[in-house]
């Protein structure tokens, strides 16, 4: 494979610091929130919640969560997913929060179906995810599975994860609380169930 | 069916500061410490959120006005302009860029600072644009004021300005800041110098530009930023 060289050097990353509430997710904005479906989005309807917790295990009260997903049909709304699959008009697929004094995070959305992978192979249907935080100069990428999908034991992101532990990491336990289908997802900095981060 | 795309280059860690910066002192207890986990790039991170011109209002790029109360932030006003680039150096259009800052005093109106510097009921601090077809934006604020943090003694953080840009693709995201050339707190700031090489330091220092400035108004910088660029060959996914 070629070797990459390109002629410019990428602009680094540095920390959203404290504050980053004022600028990306200001008060009464309707274009980034944690709840992107709508009454005629398509799908199973579920809450992701869960908590970003320290090396300590100490509750990170300033982190930024963005999540970035396909649709029920597993087809991402982007022009580059060509995908013959339907497009869902009430479901853009992108979602921004931050965690509260206590770490914990939330997002209102639907399961997103399967997308294809590598070669000819199907991945598992999961939420790509961003964590950003003060304290975090450069942002970490990981992803949400889901408990019982039987697509899980297929996906080739996941098996890539020797550690089975660590894999584990990556999926969100499902509970029921009145009606409500609720995806846990803790994301751990470090320790012994850091979650597993990738470089994507 | 098949579709050809292309991958982007990979995220360049001897560009980005690394997770773990003891000078800066909440990385320890917040830095991933396993080994990062290589990750082939398929749609799920070759698209990313699209947002458009309905995600910017009009007169949001301007943050001396743009608090909406009829008055005008205080302060040094500047015009900060510049290109969204790929490393290739092709432009990228129609992106989303967002910015925050502080006040010309160094105070930002979020509840958490509690910096004892004066509030500044014009300024809200934040501001938004699309790039237009060339890949370029345009803001006009204010020059925001250095203020003291908690990081080691007599700890101050370099003016700068907070932005955040999505570019096409998933992997493309980043967050960062814009310096100002010539502020004496630069060598001493853990944020900035968390940064592992010189010449990708320099590339978050804005440049002075007297062709920007508007005469009598405001004066002018320049500030590129460059985001992760596509591979030379494209691979095959199914369709």
């Amino acid at each position: 494979m070629k070797h990459y060289n390109p002629m410019m050097i990428q602009s680094p990353s540095q920390t959203v610091g404290p504050y980053f509430a004022q600028g990306l997710l200001r008060d009464g904005d309707q274009v980034f929130t944690n709840t992107f479906i709508s009454e005629n989005t398509e799908g199973e309807r579920i809450r992701i919640e869960g908590c970003v917790l320290d090396a300590e295990g100490r509750p990170v009260e300033d982190a930024m969560i963005e999540i970035w997903q396909a649709n029920h049909h597993g087809r991402y709304n982007h022009p580059l997913d060509e995908q013959d699959k339907p497009l869902d008009p009430e479901f853009m697929g992108h979602g921004r929060t931050s965690t509260d004094v206590n770490g914990k995070y939330r997002f209102e959305t639907i399961k997103p179906g399967s997308v294809p992978g590598p070669g000819n192979t199907a991945q598992a249907p999961h939420i790509n995810v961003i964590v950003f935080a003060r304290g975090m100069l450069s942002h970490a990428f990981t992803r949400i599975y889901f408990e019982n999908d039987s697509d899980n034991r297929n996906d080739p992101v996941l098996m890539s994860i020797e550690d089975e532990a660590h894999r584990n990491t990556l999926i969100a336990r499902r509970e029921e609380t009145a009606g409500v289908i609720v995806y846990r997802f803790d994301i751990r900095f470090q320790g012994e169930n850091e979650t597993a981060f990738f470089d994507a | 069916m098949i579709l050809k795309v292309k991958r982007y280059g990979p995220r360049d860690w001897k560009v980005h500061p690394p997770y773990l910066y003891e000078h800066y002192r909440s990385t320890p207890l917040r830095s991933p410490r396993k080994p990062l986990i290589p990750l082939t790039q398929t749609l799920s991170e070759l698209t990313g959120p699209v947002y458009g011109h309905d995600a910017v209002h009009p007169g949001d790029s301007d943050l001396t006005t743009n608090a909406g109360r009829g008055g005008e932030a205080i302060g040094e006003r500047i015009i900060v302009t510049g290109r969204v680039l790929e490393e290739d150096g092709r432009p990228v259009p129609n992106t989303l860029v967002e910015v925050w800052q502080a006040n010309a005093a160094g105070r930002y109106p979020h509840k958490r600072d509690q910096h004892d510097a004066p509030h500044d009921p014009n300024f809200i601090g934040a501001g938004r644009c699309m790039t237009n077809e060339k890949g370029e934006y345009q803001f006009v604020s204010i020059r925001p004021g250095p203020y003291p943090w908690g990081n080691h003694y007599n700890a101050w953080r370099p003016s700068h300005i907070h932005y955040s840009l999505f570019g096409h693709a998933f992997v493309t995201r980043l967050v960062t800041q814009m310096y100002f050339p010539g502020d004496q707190l630069l060598p001493l700031d853990p944020i900035y110098n968390g940064i592992p090489d010189e010449k990708a330091r320099q590339r978050l220092i804005a440049k002075f530009a007297h062709d920007v400035s508007d005469p009598g108004r405001a004066l002018g910088y320049r500030f590129d930023i460059v985001l992760r660029g596509r591979e030379e060959n494209p691979f095959e996914v199914r369709k």
